[in-house]
């Protein structure tokens, strides 16, 4: 159900410098409490989580709860030490997962 | 001691008792977010910290409600914010979210969009690499609720 998803990092940053990344992915994330128009509640389906590795090495990681909005927006950061790519992986409750990876040029 | 007073006595009793169910029923989610709490901290109560939230002040859609926190932490190996926790008192279920962080990220400042079933405080706890836990709070008044139903 997540066919897409939008990054937004810088392409190269200075070494040291502290960068900003966003992502989004497009999901419904159907909570588990909403009730059909027959009255039965349509089972639970989110992306329950999200994690991000630099060359192979966890940098970030969020569990996600039914109280996250539709089309899951994460913010966060990193401190930009050597060149590399990032991986950045969505895991929904049906057991798909959705990776992208962006490479990104530290001078 | 005479009847009448046994039967006001009776009466309060009757009333206290209901009183305390009434109280018992709207007070279950925050014992549930105080338990979700507990278990993140393993026990250990957080203490109020520099972390600063960022929501509206009234959330006119509760199905989604900007939010962000920065945590004040150098994020050396040392020291730094390996975990922060979101809960919702009022929400069917009160844990929001949970991140995770390493010295890596550089700096402890996340953000999302969260759902808010009513008006309600939402407390961030922060668990930090020397152990610590700290926490802060804030209050959103939610217009129309979002959680389906």
């Amino acid at each position: 159900m997540a066919e897409n998803v939008r990054i937004k990092l810088p392409e190269s940053a200075k070494k040291g410098e502290v960068i900003e990344i966003r992502t989004l992915v497009s999901h419904i994330m159907e909570t588990g409490f909403r009730k059909d128009e027959a009255g039965k509640l349509v089972p639970r389906e989110i992306i329950n989580k999200f994690t991000c590795t630099f060359n192979g090495a966890p940098l970030f990681s969020v569990d996600l709860e039914p109280a996250i909005a539709p089309n899951p927006y994460i913010k966060f950061n990193m401190r930009a030490t050597t060149s590399g790519t990032l991986r950045f992986s969505w895991f929904d409750d049906n057991g798909t997962v959705t990776t992208e990876d962006r490479k990104i040029v530290v001078t | 001691m005479s009847g009448s007073s046994r039967r006001d006595v009776l009466a309060l009793a009757v009333g206290g008792a209901a009183l305390a169910v009434a109280g018992a029923a709207a007070q279950a989610t925050p014992q549930e977010a105080a338990d979700a709490i507990a278990r993140f901290t393993g026990g250990v109560p957080p203490v109020p910290g520099k972390i600063a939230i960022d929501l509206p002040e009234i959330a006119e859609n509760g199905n989604t409600v900007p939010f962000a926190a920065t945590v004040d932490s150098p994020m050396t190996e040392e020291d730094h914010v390996s975990d922060i926790l979101v809960v919702a008192q009022a929400n069917p279920r009160p844990r929001i979210v949970t991140f995770h962080l390493t010295p890596a990220c550089g700096r402890a400042d996340v953000a999302t969009r969260i759902r808010l079933a009513a008006t309600q405080d939402v407390v961030v706890v922060a668990k930090t690499s020397k152990g610590h836990f700290i926490t802060a709070s804030k209050t959103v008044k939610v217009t129309v609720g979002g959680c389906g139903g």
